[in-house]
């Protein structure tokens, strides 16, 4: 592995203090409604995931799943709790440095429209690291510039063949989106990855294979990787798997949606 | 980081930022033309006529006086008789005088019957004196100067000849054709009625009309000259000579009121006095008002052409809305999203009005020597004027602000979306 030592962190050190050292992600007693009042949509008592971690969460649409993700992300932040990613609490930090953070620490994969469509396949990969100088430079001492990390991400995804990366992304199939999409949540080594539905437009052997790569950079870069998806038959494939209606309390009301 | 995505997001569609463009170009230079068509032609208006500081004429109404007078449009109603004329010009405040005879015409334009005087005093823009292309003033009684238009349309030079005719229409059916007149002489181009001007002799000028007076085998002229005793310039002895008009310069500017008193009081007949300055104001006043009316539509296509803009990022945001959403996942604050579009719609009015400029500067090029032909406005292709950068500064101003709507929209979007991305 030509993984060096961990990262000094320039900016946003994480703060130790008050959470277990190893967590990636923390929530505590975290509670959030859209209306600003109860009923609730999130009400997690506790989640835990740990450094190097694969979670697979699972539940049904509408269950509340990317709005937990938009409190991890910072986007949005909890009505009561805490919330601790790498140990900083996100809930404390302005929208500022929230959005700082976001970009620092957590790549995303959506399930579809990941690529912005004017950029090339590498522009798309190094997005990133125009909003984090942090993941800039640990995409430049991995791959000595940014565009050598990125295409050294896409080769190893299996999309390093130079006519690919010529192709205007509107021209990718959807599996190769998804693998650019990858590439770009891995790219300066986020300590977080967050998929939210990433192979649900992907048939069975491609999911197969997408997973794959994902699950060997993760390790690779020691990320720990949060899977949202309502397809039970991945499960197996992850350390852990939790069911969404299991931690968060406030499913009961909500109309199950298929 | 911005800066860059807001010019690819901008060259992937290309095919309306092009048209959106091109539409504020073409408002702009729509708006600076007019406007600088406008203020070309009140300046070579009011260059009409420069150093003269009274009109005198048969008591008409001044604007009426200064529109036969010195733009050569309409009739006068009178005539002035010549030893009122002299009267006048005899008195002692007065510097000099040049007195004008008008009713003839030689193929649609104007025959001036004049003096030397009027090659001497005779003033136009800013203090400029009347040039000579070709020969010289005239000499003798059938000489004749030619204005720039009048020798370029005909294609006469000097030392031909020409014969007026009595009336100013195109087509005359009285010709003066026993006795023609040479052209001596081909003025330079001035840019004023002058241009479109026949000077003759007001000898000459008196020598034809003797001669149509008792030229008695037209019975046409005939009965005219039986049933209208008080003809226009019906002089058939030279002692009962007279002109239309005298233009008048003074000796002292200070004395321009209380002369134009006395012309208007005089009492050997009714005369009236016009200041030129105050009168070319006065007529402006009437005809601005359309040019006023020119410039608010050129406004109004402006404000159209900024619409289009803001039409065009308006049905943009909602495809857009998903890509924001990426944005934002690996980073991007909202306020990132607030300037991409608002420096979208920055970067395509100020494109717009750059090229808009650069379109206007090359037609100015391009149509000027027609513009001077065909209009007789000089236009100066030099830098804008700073009421035309104020004007430009206003569309850009406006162009940010009509940013604003969708930029604030797409802010509000941003901050409800989060990272949802919404199809």
């Amino acid at each position: 592995m030509d993984i060096s030592a961990p990262a000094t962190s320039q900016t946003l050190p994480p703060q130790r203090s008050g959470g277990s050292p190893e967590a990636v992600v923390e929530l505590s007693g975290v509670c959030f409604s859209w209306s600003g009042a109860p009923p609730f949509v999130i009400d997690i008592d506790c989640l835990r995931v740990a450094r190097g971690e694969r979670v697979f969460l699972r539940g049904p649409s509408g269950s509340g799943k990317s709005t937990l993700l938009s409190l991890l992300a910072g986007v949005i932040t909890p009505m009561g709790g805490t919330i601790r990613v790498l140990g900083q609490n996100i809930g404390v930090l302005g929208s500022a440095a929230r959005d700082r953070f976001r970009a620092d620490h957590i790549g995303f994969i959506f399930q579809m429209f990941n690529l912005i469509p004017y950029l090339s396949v590498v522009e798309n990969v190094c997005l990133p690291c125009g909003f984090s100088p942090r993941r800039k430079q640990r995409a430049d001492r991995e791959g000595g510039t940014v565009q050598a990390e990125a295409v050294r991400l896409l080769e190893h995804l299996d999309m390093g063949d130079a006519a690919v990366l010529r192709r205007p992304v509107t021209e990718l199939s959807v599996g190769q989106q998804q693998r650019v999409a990858a590439a770009r949540a891995l790219i300066g080594a986020p300590e977080l990855v967050i998929a939210d539905e990433p192979t649900s437009s992907l048939d069975a052997d491609r999911r197969a294979a997408f997973l794959d790569l994902l699950f060997r950079e993760c390790a690779r870069e020691q990320a720990a990787l949060i899977f949202v998806s309502h397809d039970a038959s991945l499960a197996p494939l992850f350390d852990r798997a939790i069911q969404f209606a299991d931690i968060n309390r406030a499913t009961g009301p909500a109309p199950a949606l298929a | 980081m911005i800066l860059a995505l807001a010019a690819k997001s901008l060259r992937n569609r290309k095919f309306t930022a092009v048209l959106t463009v091109l539409s504020i170009a073409l408002a702009v230079m729509l708006l600076l033309g007019v406007e600088r068509l406008r203020s070309e032609s009140r300046e070579s208006f009011a260059a009409t006529i420069s150093g003269t500081d009274l009109v005198v004429g048969a008591r008409s109404s001044p604007v009426h006086l200064l529109l036969f007078s010195v733009f050569r449009i309409g009739n006068a109603t009178n005539n002035i008789r010549w030893d009122s004329y002299r009267a006048i010009a005899q008195r002692s405040a007065v510097a000099w005088t040049i007195p004008l005879s008008l009713g003839d015409s030689h193929r649609g334009f104007r025959v001036l019957g004049t003096t030397r005087e009027y090659f001497e005093h005779f003033r136009f823009g800013r203090d400029r004196k009347l040039e000579l292309a070709q020969g010289g003033p005239f000499d003798d009684t059938h000489d004749a100067v030619l204005g720039a238009d009048v020798a370029v349309k005909l294609g006469y030079k000097s030392g031909g000849s020409i014969v007026i005719a009595h009336g100013a229409g195109e087509v005359s059916f009285s010709l003066h054709e026993d006795q023609p007149f040479r052209v001596v002489g081909v003025l330079e181009r001035t840019g004023t009625p002058v241009d479109r001007t026949v000077h003759v002799t007001l000898e000459g000028m008196d020598a034809v009309h003797a001669e149509a007076a008792e030229d008695a085998f037209d019975p046409l002229a005939a009965a005219v000259r039986a049933g209208v005793e008080e003809h226009d310039h019906h002089a058939e002895k030279k002692t009962e000579r007279a002109i239309t008009a005298f233009l008048v310069g003074l000796k002292s500017r200070g004395a321009a009121l209380s002369m134009q008193r006395l012309v208007n009081e005089y009492s050997g007949e009714p005369l009236t006095a016009i200041l030129p300055g105050a009168t070319l104001l006065e007529v402006w006043e009437i005809v601005g008002a359309a040019e006023k009316t020119l410039f608010a539509v050129s406004a109004l296509v402006v404000v159209v052409g900024l619409a289009g803009m803001l039409v065009a990022l308006l049905t943009s945001l909602s495809e857009r809305r998903r890509e924001m959403a990426v944005l934002r996942s690996v980073g991007a604050r909202p306020m990132h999203i607030f300037g991409l579009i608002l420096g979208e719609a920055a970067f395509l009015t100020l494109l717009g009005i750059a090229l808009g400029i650069a379109a206007l500067y090359l037609g100015l090029l391009a149509g000027r020597p027609w513009l001077e032909s065909r209009l007789g406005l000089f236009i100066v292709v030099g830098w804008p004027s700073a009421y035309e950068f104020a004007l430009m500064i206003v569309v850009a101003a406006a162009g940010v602000l009509i940013g604003l709507i969708p930029a604030y929209r797409i802010y509000r979007y941003s901050l409800a979306d989060g990272m949802t991305i919404r199809i």
